[in-house]
């Protein structure tokens, strides 16, 4: 996984709530078994028209916003399904950073197994970037997980708070599995302790 | 540890294997469920890092999510859901996962088959790539869902480093009224405290209403928990729920099951343990439930009308709430029972277990589908699927006009072929009104197996504390 600690780039505001999985990634595109080419599907049927054309209305549609790499939306951003898919389309697409006032639970760890960073803002703020990022154009923030900082290049600034254990991870671009693979003697110990009652 | 514990907190604390320095606590996993659709990169994952699965005795694996169900032996037409499916008895094969696959008697939901092999067990840490993994809750495991990497993780060392959830103590005050089932204190509790109103939070389900529930009701109790963003929901193990494991092919036996029984006794929370946060519920201000939005917190009773925007809650729930007539063509105002549907679902994780078929078939027997209304029904499993037929229901629904298919996830999130057409508008016993979610364009109600049955009959929803029962 690549190292996160600073990142610069274009915003692209979907400011709704409850923006669920089933919308990032829809159904039918789970059926594949690789983690790689999902961008194209990311907000499927909001992307697109039944007829399979893109809907110029459509924020990540409108040439303003291509090649935006950090998403701010409305609180409980990822409810619902599980689908680890909606990271993979998401990062695919090329975001980096996803800023709202809250975040489903599964998908917030989904994003760091991915380098995603999820920056939970209030929701004044959330609605501050949403709001510039609509009125100026080629609107840009800089996102400093070591500083734990957002800012524009004129007046807008926020800290945020975050996990230490996920901020080290993020920032280290550590493989989660290796981690805890070191305590292997723990874990056999564990075990042992531990037999299964009747199976 | 403080003195007085959660039953979470019991369970929580007796699979902490280790607390590393600056990270959370390495949490130790009794059960590992799979299935097709989010294990596949997971064991690609395993292969590439040259790493095996520490414990595939236990783990368990199926196919449900996009098998069709239309009878065993009918070619599946999509071939990429093909490919999935034989990725999975290919990865099973490889690293020794133990499968239930689509010609097994024992196959079925994941969810469903868990508990009724007996590998669901209280006390247990159950985790799946399904967030609906928080159903196992129901007998004081501590079951939660993940993504694919944590996936991996665990097939790699049966362990997740975890941050300790928060608790919520969740009581039902009271027996349920008549014609109110456990799906129905699901709508109602999101309906209450909002999609997100449980988020990091590990619920506990308590009082005489949950007490009351059998197995299955509590099942589709905490199977709902993470539609109001629970981590996990749990139901204290008490004598419903031994009854309901013991003599399971996998539950323990003779000595073994004493001993079982004598720790899953020390499970339930110490009196005056405390919780985060507390909410109570009257149950007799529940209500047969219908949702009339895109998310399952947009609930009704089915006696009310869809809401004015003026009288919902937020101003989130005010801006989402206009979007939401739109796409499921509803005028604030009109009366629930006034909805016609075009489509019933019968089945799903939430609610096709032998006793929700039981109460769809009392509801249907001696009626007939409306002619313009499409049914059907799909138990969680082929040993529902058999248990039922034993009892003659299937004939209680075909005769009724309700289609009678094989056991997988179906319609719930229209994986396999079974899916809305745009515009449908579906009376379904699952857990999701997502847009899209049961095809695209589909307008899912979410509501009880027998009012699902009702609505079938009825052609709109209909109140089942009135209905005619023959």
């Amino acid at each position: 996984m690549n190292p996160f600690r600073v990142h610069k780039g274009r915003v692209a505001p979907l400011y709704r709530a409850n923006v669920d999985t089933d919308q990032i990634i829809p159904k039918q595109f789970l059926k594949r078994i690789e983690k790689t080419g999902f961008g194209e599907f990311v907000f499927f049927d909001w992307r697109r028209r039944p007829d399979g054309s893109l809907d110029p209305e459509f924020t990540l549609n409108q040439p303003r916003y291509k090649g935006a790499s950090i998403l701010v939306t409305d609180k409980n951003f990822g409810c619902g399904s599980s689908r680890e898919h909606a990271v993979w389309a998401l990062a695919d697409f090329g975001f980096r950073v996803v800023i709202a006032p809250t975040f489903a639970d599964i998908f917030a760890n989904n994003c760091v197994q991915n380098g995603v960073l999820t920056v939970a803002l209030n929701e004044a703020e959330t609605a501050e970037i949403a709001h510039r990022a609509q009125a100026i154009p080629d609107y840009e923030l800089t996102v400093d997980l070591e500083q734990k900082k957002v800012s524009d290049s004129q007046v807008f600034t926020a800290n945020f708070s975050i996990d230490d254990s996920i901020r080290h991870r993020l920032l280290n671009g550590l493989d989660d599995i290796g981690l805890t693979m070191q305590y292997e003697k723990e874990i056999a110990a564990y075990e042992a302790a531990h037999p299964a009652i009747g199976n | 540890m403080p003195e007085k514990r959660t039953l979470f907190e019991k369970v929580w604390d007796e699979h902490v294997v280790c607390v590393p320095e600056r990270n959370p606590s390495l949490l130790y996993t009794d059960l590992h469920l799979v299935h097709e659709v989010t294990s596949p990169q997971a064991f690609d994952g395993l292969r590439m890092a040259g790493r095996g699965v520490r414990r595939a005795d236990r783990t368990v694996a199926t196919v449900d999510h996009n098998i069709p169900t239309e009878p065993r032996g009918t070619p599946i037409l999509d071939p990429i859901a093909a490919k999935q499916i034989e990725a999975l008895q290919k990865n099973c094969k490889e690293f020794g996962v133990p499968l239930f696959d689509m010609d097994s008697p024992d196959q079925g939901i994941v969810h469903v088959i868990g508990p009724e092999l007996g590998v669901t067990q209280p006390g247990k840490t159950i985790v799946c790539g399904d967030s609906h993994t928080s159903t196992h809750g129901a007998f004081g495991a501590l079951a939660f869902g993940i993504g694919t990497s944590e996936v991996e993780h665990v097939l790699a060392t049966q362990c997740l480093p975890q941050r300790k959830p928060k608790t919520m103590l969740i009581q039902v005050n009271g027996p349920l009224p008549k014609g109110v089932t456990a799906k129905d204190i699901a709508l109602g509790i999101i309906g209450k405290i909002g999609t997100d109103g449980a988020t990091g939070h590990v619920i506990e389900y308590a009082g005489e209403a949950v007490r009351g529930l059998s197995m299955e009701g509590r099942m589709t109790l905490c199977n709902m928990s993470i539609e109001s963003g629970a981590r996990a929901g749990m139901v204290a193990p008490d004598e419903t729920t031994f009854a309901y494991v013991k003599g399971r092919r996998f539950a323990p036996k003779g000595a073994a099951w004493e001993k079982a029984v004598a720790h899953w006794r020390t499970l339930p929370s110490d009196p005056g343990a405390k919780y985060d946060k507390v909410i109570e519920i009257d149950a007799a201000t529940l209500a047969p439930f219908v949702t009339w939005g895109t998310n399952p917190g947009m609930v009704v009773p089915v006696n009310g009308r869809v809401p004015e925007l003026a009288e919902l809650k937020t101003d989130a729930d005010r801006a989402g709430a206009q979007r939401m007539l739109e796409y499921m063509g509803l005028n604030a105002g009109t009366p629930i029972e006034q909805i016609p549907v075009d489509r019933v679902f019968i089945g799903s994780c939430t609610n096709s277990r032998l006793e929700d078929l039981r109460e769809a078939a009392r509801v249907a027997k001696g009626h007939h589908v409306n002619a313009k209304v499409r049914a059907m029904v799909v138990p969680g499993s082929q040993s529902i699927k058999h248990a039922a037929e034993q009892e003659g229901l299937h004939k209680i629904f075909q005769q009724a006009g309700f289609e009678w298919r094989e056991s997988g996830c179906s319609m719930c999130l229209g994986m396999n072929p079974d899916i809305l057409q745009p515009g449908e508008r579906c009376a379904s016993t699952s857990n999701r009104n997502f847009e899209g979610r049961q095809g695209r364009g589909g307008r899912t109600h979410l509501v009880s197996p027998m009012m699902a049955a009702a609505a079938a009959i009825a052609g709109h929803f209909t109140d089942i504390r009135t209905w005619q029962f023959n």
